[in-house]
């Protein structure tokens, strides 16, 4: 089996100043020069790395674009693979011709991550480093740009860090008062140990439970757009994703199925789905809408409930409001422009946070930004603090976690040292999973740097 | 003019406490095997503490009894004052030392060597090893005698081209004035192993007479002895007592006035020392914030009035060592019989070794102990036992024995070795292993008799003995679910005073003995049917019941580790041609050749990406394609 080389494109697809495509793998340079003809006549085999060289490329005979190449010889390249990045003029259109000149020439499509995880392969970036790239890979707003690139640049690794060097402390402290119990070293006290532990625990207790926080920040939150027919939720809708997404007229029943979107309001991204308005129908295709609507407020992560101010509430709005689960809800009073005829006092008395707005001009839209993000408990997150951004850290967390309780409960349950030891060694060491240390080498190494011990 | 001298199965070279072990198995198991030493008079030496055992070194002397090894039985035979230690810090790092004659060890040993069938005992110095093209060694004695053989194992301890210092002084020499081997490092570069320096230190001996010990604190031996062997039974009570003292300002004032005249820090040694044990001007100048330092006096035998100082090694020049031995409490008269000194030698990276102890590239040879970069007579027995076995299966054709890390301090220690390599001399440590709540000193018959059973190293008493034993425990464990107690005044008042809740229905006796403050000692005013057994029985029930859920946690790490170590990984792999493995990586992994992916993950400098690179790597190669994406 060859190995593919492998292209794609690299920056945004849409509408922009410059694209990028890139082409990594053993073939790049080939492949490129097949497609590229530069204005010195030099060719993309003849640069050395780091070196650029501008020109056209041409389909056949037909030239598609004037583009700068730069070129990266293996092993100095992100992938560590031979790689050339062809900046074109942005646009749909050029930057996927270009990508399918490449394509037929011998490169193959780059599953989503895949030069990252050439990186990771060849040895360029490690787990947690690559991870974190996948997470700006896949975020969705700047926050979570902001999150994964300071797990980058090693946030949580000094966070981890912070507490993994406490845990290695307390474990050597351990070590050495059970291998050297003859020489002259301070005596363990059971409860300063346990206030150590309790310390840890608590940290560890917070990075875990800003993960659901965190993991929104990367993902999006889940987001259920809900209210009577023609609140103006697809207005909504519309003016939170920028475009005419969904067709929006003022006959009552106008959206029947979910329609979803990923938006970016403020430094939060939001996953959303517009529903149809829920209203008792015999429509039975609008039944149908009507029935996923409200499955969908049970699993979602944030309700967003529109009532229309320019008019009194409706039973069915009465309605609604006796059914919702209140504590991830916001409700947004729509047709702010118009005069307020809506009875505020019934909704005020089951929802704590409402927003007033106006979908049609976007005023108001500021203040929705801030009443969610304090909902979803975002408030409390810097985003460039170190959350536990991925699976694998989180899981780590939860695991070191479970030492330390464990190593308490030995602690308070009367238990000897130690089993004490041995769960702090092993919290020590599902944290040192990270970075790929041994808690046995570590402990030892702290033991012999901070005590003075041996005959 | 070189001549034939002689044809063994085994050839081994050093009669410390390495090469007995390793000498005494391989020719029990019945091959024909020479034990060379440089000196007649230093077979089983002792040159630096006259004890045996200690934490987790305790636990390395137990396990070489468990396997069929000699150290533990000596051990128990020469004893002086025994002391179990870190009682009441948890059954994992209960640990055995005693202190013992170092003369009698000497003369036990010997006379062990001397009267084992299969065995010669001789003295000569190795000077050349060289491997012939039909695969047989040949060994060459500094008078030319050239001795045929199948294996070799390498047990040189600090003889090797060791050079000793004090102060400004320096000379070739070995340990105790005993020459060195000056000419075998040559011939070992030779053949492929990569050498380095290491260096290590003893303290001053002083006469018996010339200490104020109403000025030190006295350390007594337990009432109650256990002793390290699975052979012994009683072996008598304390003989002597240690004494306790402390350095002072004085001290460190002349340490710190004269550093510059201590090699070490004149850079006049290169050796790495170790970190463990480091001589008294390391203390001061690396902890220059403490005030004192502790040291022991330790009497070195019944029939000398030498006494061996612990903690004040040293490397300063004599004239400095009298002035900083005065400067103590108790010693401002002492006479040092024999100055401290500091002592630099050769011994091999380990990496170069596989579990067996065999090196990778040189089928035959073998190392064990201070040469394998170890330190420490139980670390070296322990290496030489497993060396011995090894060399010796492999002649008669049997399968080798390496054991893993979760079965034992000697697989742990063995494991480090091999796989992480050395930077500075090995002490073992409970902390260096992770299973140390299942790899206690009291179950080191369970986890490794069955070995040294296989091996042809167990006797047939000891084995029924041992076996005996687990038919006890047994039964025991089923009297324990059996036996209910009902919630009595007696039975409460005594739950009630061990400071836990009392009991308002039945409990079963397993049960009531999971909780901390219950013992079996306090239940039997209550416990009617208890057998008459061993006590020791009834300890290591209770530490199994209380520790369980604990213990239960290690054997699924234990589990899941041998899941990693029987992927195996060929040898003859060239990690660089594997696309996707960090350069450092491909680097020790080329130098380590591990054998499965398990040994290779404990690698320093081998990630857990690199480990799924592996991984992938064998899944791949195992399906016959060849690992490119």
């Amino acid at each position: 089996m060859k190995k593919t080389t492998i292209a794609a494109i690299a920056t945004a697809q849409g509408q922009g100043g410059i694209g990028v495509i890139r082409v990594s793998g053993e073939e790049s340079i080939d492949i490129v020069d097949k497609i590229f003809k530069s204005v010195s006549g030099k060719k993309v085999s003849d640069l050395k790395g780091y070196r650029a060289s501008y020109g056209k490329i041409y389909s056949g005979k037909d030239i598609v674009d004037e583009v700068v190449v730069l070129v990266f010889r293996a092993p100095h390249s992100y992938t560590g693979e031979n790689i050339v990045e062809i900046s074109c003029h942005g646009g749909l259109y050029v930057t996927r011709q270009i990508l399918n000149l490449v394509l037929k020439n011998g490169a193959s499509i780059a599953e989503p991550g895949e030069f990252t995880k050439r990186a990771f392969l060849n040895g360029k970036i490690d787990l947690t480093e690559a991870e974190a790239v996948m997470g700006i890979i896949g975020a969705k707003g700047k926050s979570a740009a902001k999150a994964a690139i300071a797990a980058r640049e090693g946030a949580l690794s000094k966070k981890i860090n912070l507490i993994k060097d406490e845990l290695v402390n307390l474990a050597a402290f351990l070590s050495v008062w059970a291998d050297y119990p003859e020489d002259d070293i301070p005596e363990v006290e059971r409860e300063s140990i346990l206030k150590r532990l309790n310390v840890v625990c608590k940290s560890l207790e917070k990075m875990i439970s800003q993960y659901d926080s965190g993991k929104a920040l990367i993902d999006g939150i889940e987001t259920v757009i809900i209210g009577s027919p023609n609140v103006g939720k697809s207005t909504l809708m519309n003016l939170l994703s920028g475009t005419q997404r969904c067709i929006v007229t003022d006959i009552p029943g106008t959206t029947r199925d979910i329609v979803e979107e990923t938006v970016i309001l403020g430094d939060i991204t939001l996953r959303l789905s517009d529903t149809a308005g829920i209203r008792d129908t015999k429509d039975p295709v609008e039944l149908i809408g009507v029935n996923l609507a409200k499955s969908r407020v049970k699993s979602a992560q944030l309700v967003l409930v529109v009532f229309d101010g320019a008019k009194e509430l409706s039973e069915a709005d009465k309605n609604l409001i006796c059914s919702l689960d209140c504590a991830n809800t916001v409700a947004i009073i729509n047709k702010s422009d118009l005069p307020m005829k809506i009875d505020r006092s019934l909704i005020e008395k089951k929802i704590n946070n409402i927003v007033y707005l106006s979908a049609k001009t976007g005023n108001g839209l500021e203040s929705l930004g801030e009443v969610i993000t304090k909902v979803v408990g975002l408030a409390d997150i810097e985003p460039s603090n170190g959350i536990l951004a991925t699976q694998r850290q989180y899981f780590a967390a939860i695991s070191a976690l479970e030492g330390v309780k464990e190593a308490i409960n030995a602690v308070t349950g009367g238990f000897t040292l130690d089993a004490v030891t041995v769960s702090v060694e092993y919290a020590v060491d599902e944290l040192l999973n990270l970075t790929g240390e041994k808690a046995t080498k570590v402990v030892v190494d702290e033991v012999f740097s901070k005590f003075c011990v041996g005959k | 003019m070189k001549y034939l001298a002689g044809t063994y199965d085994i050839i081994v070279i050093g009669a410390g406490h390495a090469g007995i072990e390793a000498a005494l198995a391989a020719s029990r198991i019945g091959c024909k095997t020479a034990i060379f030493t440089i000196n007649m008079d230093a077979v089983g030496n002792c040159p630096c503490n006259p004890s045996i055992g200690g934490t987790a070194k305790g636990h390395l002397v137990r396990e070489i009894d468990a396997l069929g090894g000699e150290m533990g039985k000596t051990a128990d035979e020469c004893f002086l004052q025994s002391r179990m230690l870190n009682k009441g810090k948890g059954p994992a790092v209960h640990s055995l030392r005693v202190q013992i004659d170092r003369d009698k060890y000497r003369r036990v040993m010997k006379r062990k060597l001397e009267r084992q069938e299969n065995l010669d005992l001789r003295q000569a110095e190795i000077v050349e090893i060289e491997k012939t093209d039909d695969g047989i060694w040949e060994v060459t004695t500094r008078l030319n005698a050239v001795f045929r053989t199948k294996a070799v194992i390498i047990a040189t301890g600090t003889y090797l081209s060791s050079k000793i210092y004090i102060g400004e002084v320096s000379y070739e020499s070995g340990p105790d004035g005993i020459f060195p081997a000056s000419f075998l490092s040559k011939s070992l570069v030779n053949l492929g192993l990569r050498l380095r320096r290491f260096k290590t230190g003893t303290p001053a001996r002083v006469l018996r007479s010339t200490i104020d010990f109403s000025k030190l604190e006295i350390q007594e031996g337990d009432e109650r002895i256990v002793p390290f062997s699975y052979h012994s039974r009683e072996i008598g009570e304390n003989k002597v007592v240690c004494h306790i003292g402390y350095t002072n300002e004085e001290t460190k004032r002349i340490i710190l006035e004269n550093i510059n005249r201590s090699p070490l820090y004149s850079g006049e040694i290169k050796g790495k020392g170790p970190r463990y044990c480091p001589s008294i001007e390391d203390k001061v100048v690396r902890f220059a914030d403490k005030e004192r330092h502790q040291f022991f006096v330790e009497p070195c035998g019944l029939e000398t009035e030498e006494m061996y100082i612990q903690g004040i090694s040293s490397s300063l020049p004599e004239e400095v060592q009298n002035k900083l031995y005065h400067s103590i409490e108790g010693l401002e008269h002492a006479l040092l019989m024999r100055p401290a000194y500091a002592i630099e030698y050769d011994c091999v990276d380990p990496v170069q070794m596989n579990a067996t102890l065999e090196f990778s590239e040189l089928p035959g040879l073998y190392g064990a102990g201070q040469f394998n970069g170890s330190s420490g007579y139980e670390e070296a027995a322990a290496q030489g036992l497993i060396a011995g076995i090894n060399a010796a299966l492999k002649i008669k054709g049997e399968e080798p024995l390496a054991l893993d890390r979760s079965t034992s301090y000697i697989g742990t220690l063995i494991d480090d070795l091999v796989t992480k390599g050395v930077s500075d001399p090995y002490r073992m440590m409970t902390s260096r292993s992770e299973y140390r709540l299942v790899l206690r000193q009291d179950n080191a018959d369970e986890r490794l008799m069955p070995y040294g059973r296989k091996v042809g190293l167990v006797s047939d008493s000891i084995w029924e003995a041992f076996k005996s034993r687990q038919e006890i425990k047994k039964e025991e464990y089923k009297r324990l679910k059996d036996v209910v107690f009902q919630p009595t005044e007696e039975l409460n008042n005594i739950i009630v005073s061990r400071e836990t809740t009392p009991i308002i229905s039945g409990i079963r006796m397993l049960d009531l003995l999971k909780r901390p403050q219950i013992t079996y000692e306090c239940l039997t005013p209550v416990d009617k049917t208890r057998p008459n057994v061993d006590k020791s029985i009834f300890e290591q029930i209770e530490v199994e019941i209380k520790y369980e859920g604990y213990i239960k946690r290690q054997l699924s790490q234990i589990n899941n580790m041998r899941r990693l170590e029987v992927k195996k990984l060929p040898h003859d792999v060239d990690y660089s041609k594997i696309i996707g493995l960090r350069l450092e990586a491909i680097e020790k992994l080329n130098l380590v050749k591990p054998e499965n992916i398990g040994q290779a993950s404990r690698i320093s400098g081998v990630s857990p990406a690199d480990v799924s690179v592996l991984l992938i790597w064998l899944s791949q190669n195992s399906k016959g394609g060849k690992i490119n994406e």
